[in-house]
């Protein structure tokens, strides 16, 4: 339960457009994505419903598109993105044939980016698929579909599978290995001060992101009040608040649902605002729920304080509260997070 | 209704049923028969079997409910605790499945149902003699667990797997109260573990003294840490125990001094296989190989949680005896598998990371030749367009492992020459499950969708009954899935086809289909009218993310009545009619009243 002896005072939100800019000013390999924006705006044959829709909502993936994220290449193969003005179908084909400068200035890489990380477009709820499909032509396929970005339950892999697989080969050579890593175990014992009576989850997370794996997951609970069963959550599966957001509101849809039908608008609301509201709901504190979450210190900060790495190397877990019960306990905020 | 089960039932007219004296003399002719019968109907342990029995006639039916001693409900909704114990009056072992399959992908709400409780109650009032509970994605809490624990003095079985909602308390009682266990077997389910500052509670100590009838015990997902000197008690103390499989926080010097103790175990989960913690640098490291060799029964090889690929080599020993070998938690590169696998000859089962690449594969498929089951899982779940594994390995291996009877691979990038390769190299395949993690990928060679690749494994391979699609498909691979699939029971589809035509192709053409889950698809309602001949037959139908509408699927719930279609939406009053997700099964009695509140139950 809550630990109700640290009290901290409420912290001020930033908005999501603060977290797209920071993630543009970050360092990348790959070509900037305002680039990529516009030519998918004339992009014709993008099943672009979707995409259109998702543009608004492109901010903190760009960062994900450097060729150092994407997992695994063997040494032969460079990854490169195409500068093919043809259909998408036609970019597949090329991607991983040639190498090519990776920064020069792309025309057309939106179809690429598709399928890069698939972390470009934010993620789209099911919920949206039936109206898209809908819109489509039935006969051209290509049309009424988008790979848009992370989609919740896909690829169908069961949660604890993602979480145990350290997912690098960036270790050391054999014969060195062993003792360093003996060296990193202590190292970080001490400095952690964590106690020594059993090996615990923090000292191996720390163990392995030491490693170096930028794609092993890192699970944390996650808890609601009124619901017994707890989840975990793969944070590192996600890069923006908006598609954790969009899980948390997955997990527990039975009790967030309920206030979203209140808060939702009347019939006219477009279906894309309504989306964007739904997804938001619990982070922009208009719903009657937030999302808190502990962090490595055991402070309580209310979610969307910091940006967003930041906010996954120190979460802990996190907490689906009423709004109600938020008031009568005082949060950290960045001020107070760093005065302790 | 129903007789006692005894050979000699007392008949209600009966005048010579008084006394031990009426045991001896022979039965009344008429009874003569069901006797046989039932002593015969003892023999007869597949299900099918015995459904077809029941069928005969009303006296086969009776018998064959007082002789049924396994239960399977593939659905714990199709009927309820009551009606299962009031018709087979028997049984010993149970089999019960909740939630569907997405739950696993989290695609269901969390408090959806699938609930212990009700059958827990029910087996405890009709079946005191109960040994064996086998429960598949279902919820249970701790008091179900003690309920278990309490209410069955010969229970010997219990295995959970894919369940939540219980945690280590729940765990403890059942080490703690059932004096004859045989088989604790915790399969990848969600076990609440206290948080890390706080208390864990050590169920390990909870088994009884003195020697313990153990065979199997499997924690590998119990997430907390153990007391291992009250587990190495327990190992020494547990003569039969044959299966062993550790979580993640048993090292490797632990389960060295575990393996010496138990020589004779069959199956190992190794745990972390790492070191420990609190190993100093330069310490003196036992010689972990003579513990694998001297367990000279050791078949099968799990675990490899955080594994140190250095230590690898331990196993080494093993390799020539095992049938059965998971490494998918183990990131290891290809050259770090070869000199492993290179030695597993008689290999049947092998789960691992695409981290082995295709080069890993490759020698997977020169070795193991009488591979029967293959699973490639991605490290890296992300949407690439290459990935460390692709139709070249899957090609390799259809070539070196003609033996191949199921395989689940994940990839990034998958050519439909290979996979119609696949269909002609391997036609025992049974199970074909393609994972393209590229939505709407086409072959990269051709661009053309993936149609040809999955009609060609439903055309060649005439065995098949389970089926999972991926990449870019069109009507047309469904046209091929119910040309050809007859045999399939189990379809999954994601992101795929065009139209109604699509499904219709399925349903009209796959007679044995039972359980078919399709996600984000652009299936409709006339799709899911041209299934209402079979829904029946089926054990369950999911459709999430396509175009159903509440409309199509209230008119099928009054022209089926005894099917129940449970509509999961977070939204009401919306502009279309559409729906989210329908998850439709057959069920003989009233809809289940602990749904929550955004399911809608249409009847």
């Amino acid at each position: 339960m809550m630990d109700e002896s640290r009290r901290r005072m409420g912290g001020r939100r930033r908005s999501h457009h603060k977290f797209s800019e920071e993630r543009e000013l970050e360092l990348r390999l790959g070509p900037p994505g305002e680039e990529q924006e516009q030519q998918e705006e004339q992009e014709e044959d993008c099943w672009s419903h979707q995409h259109n829709e998702n543009k608004g909502e492109r901010n903190s993936d760009d960062s994900d598109q450097s060729p150092l994220s994407l997992g695994y290449f063997s040494a032969q193969r460079i990854y490169n993105f195409q500068p093919k003005a043809s259909s998408f179908l036609q970019n597949m084909s090329m991607v991983g044939k040639e190498s090519k400068d990776a920064t020069s200035s792309q025309p057309c890489r939106s179809e690429v980016m598709e399928f890069h990380n698939g972390a470009v477009c934010a993620e789209k709820k099911p919920l949206s698929s039936p109206s898209s499909a809908n819109t489509a032509a039935p006969n051209n396929s290509s049309q009424k579909r988008s790979a848009a970005g992370p989609v919740v339950g896909w690829p169908p892999i069961r949660s604890f599978r993602k979480n145990n697989a350290s997912g690098s080969t960036s270790k050391p050579p054999l014969g060195s290995h062993h003792h360093n890593q003996q060296q990193h175990h202590h190292h970080h014992l001490n400095l952690n001060n964590v106690e020594d009576k059993v090996a615990n989850t923090t000292n191996k997370e720390l163990v392995n992101n030491i490693s170096g794996t930028p794609n092993k997951g890192m699970f944390i609970k996650i808890n609601m009040d009124g619901i017994p069963i707890g989840r975990k959550v793969d944070i590192n599966a996600y890069d923006s608040y908006d598609k954790l957001s969009s899980v948390v509101d997955h997990l527990f849809r039975d009790l967030l649902s309920a206030q979203r039908r209140n808060s939702c608008g009347a019939g006219t609301v477009q279906k894309q605002k309504q989306e964007e509201e739904e997804k938001t709901m619990i982070l922009d504190g208009s719903g009657e729920y937030t999302l808190i979450y502990e962090d490595n210190e055991g402070d309580k900060m209310l979610v969307g304080d910091v940006p967003w790495h930041m906010f996954v190397s120190t979460v802990k877990r996190l907490r689906v509260l009423k709004k109600s019960d938020l008031a009568a306990l005082s949060l950290g905020g960045k001020q107070g997070h760093i005065n302790h | 209704m129903t007789h006692s089960g005894s050979s000699l039932p007392d008949l209600p007219n009966s005048t010579s049923t008084s006394g031990p004296m009426s045991e001896i003399r022979s039965p009344p002719p008429d009874r003569v028969l069901e006797i046989v019968l039932e002593n015969v109907l003892h023999f007869l342990t597949c299900r099918r079997d015995r459904n077809a029995a029941s069928l005969v006639c009303r006296s086969w039916y009776r018998a064959e409910a007082l002789t049924r001693s396994d239960l399977f409900i593939g659905n714990c909704y199709a009927v309820s605790p009551h009606r299962a114990t009031s018709r087979f009056r028997r049984v010993k072992s149970l089999t019960v499945k909740g939630k569907p399959r997405f739950a696993d992908f989290d695609l269901l709400p969390l408090n959806w149902g699938a609930n212990f409780s009700p059958w827990g109650s029910a087996l405890a009032d009709s079946y005191p003699w109960l040994e064996k509970l086998h429960l598949k994605r279902m919820s249970l809490t701790d008091d179900d667990l003690d309920l278990i624990a309490r209410s069955f003095p010969s229970f010997k079985e219990l295995v959970l797997v894919c369940c939540e909602g219980f945690g280590i308390a729940g765990i403890a009682s059942i080490a703690a109260n059932c004096r004859l266990l045989r088989v604790l077997d915790l399969v990848e389910s969600v076990v609440e573990v206290a948080d890390e500052d706080e208390e864990v509670m050590d169920w390990i100590s909870c088994f009884p003294e003195g020697e313990t009838h153990l065979e199997s015990l499997m924690f590998e997902c119990v997430d907390c840490p153990v007391n291992f000197e009250a587990l190495e008690g327990l190992v020494a103390r547990s003569p039969f125990l044959k299966k062993l499989r550790l979580n993640r926080f048993v090292s490797i010097p632990q389960l060295y001094r575990l393996m010496h103790r138990a020589p004779q175990l069959t199956h190992i989960g190794t745990g972390s296989f790492c070191a420990s913690d609190d190993v100093a640098v330069g310490d003196q490291e036992p010689d972990y190989a003579s513990a694998f060799a001297a367990c000279k029964s050791l078949v099968c090889l799990s675990g490899f949680r955080d594994i140190l690929p250095d230590y690898l080599p331990a196993i080494y020993p093993a390799c020539a005896n095992l049938t059965s070998l998971n490494l998918s938690y183990a990131d290891v590169n290809a050259d770090q598998l070869k000199p492993v696998i290179l030695q597993c000859h008689k290999l049947q089962t092998l789960w691992v990371l695409d981290s082995i690449c295709d080069e890993g594969l490759q020698a997977v498929a020169a070795t193991c030749k009488d591979l029967r089951e293959l699973r490639v899982f991605p490290v890296n779940t992300r949407e690439e367009v290459e990935g460390p594994v692709s139709e070249v390995g899957l090609e390799v291996i259809s070539q070196g492992c003609r033996k191949l009877q199921s395989i689940l691979f994940f990839c990034q990038r998958m050519t439909n020459a290979a996979v119609i390769a696949m269909s002609k190299n391997c036609p025992d395949l049974v199970v074909f499950r393609l994972c393209i993690i590229g939505r709407y990928r086409p072959d990269p060679e051709t661009q053309e969708p993936m149609d040809d690749g999955f009609g060609a494994i439903v055309m060649n391979c005439k065995k098949l009954t389970r089926l999972a699609v991926s990449g870019l498909l069109t009507d047309q691979a469904f046209r091929y899935i119910g040309m050809y699939g007859k045999l399939v029971r189990t379809l999954s589809v994601a992101f795929a086809g065009d139209s109604d035509q699509g499904l219709k192709y399925v349903l009209e053409g796959c007679p044995n289909l039972q359980k078919l889950e399709i996600r984000d698809s652009p299936f409709g309602d006339a799709a899911l009218r041209s299934g209402l001949h079979h829904f029946y037959n089926m054990r369950f139908l999911w459709m999430s993310s396509c175009k159903l509408t509440r409309q199509a699927c209230q008119e099928i719930a009054r022209t089926l009545p005894h099917l129940a279609l449970e509509v999961i939406d977070s939204q009401e009053d919306k502009a279309d009619d559409h729906i989210e997700i329908l998850y439709m099964y057959r069920s003989l009695d009233r809809p289940r009243n602990d749904a929550p509140k955004c399911v809608t139950i249409l009847q």
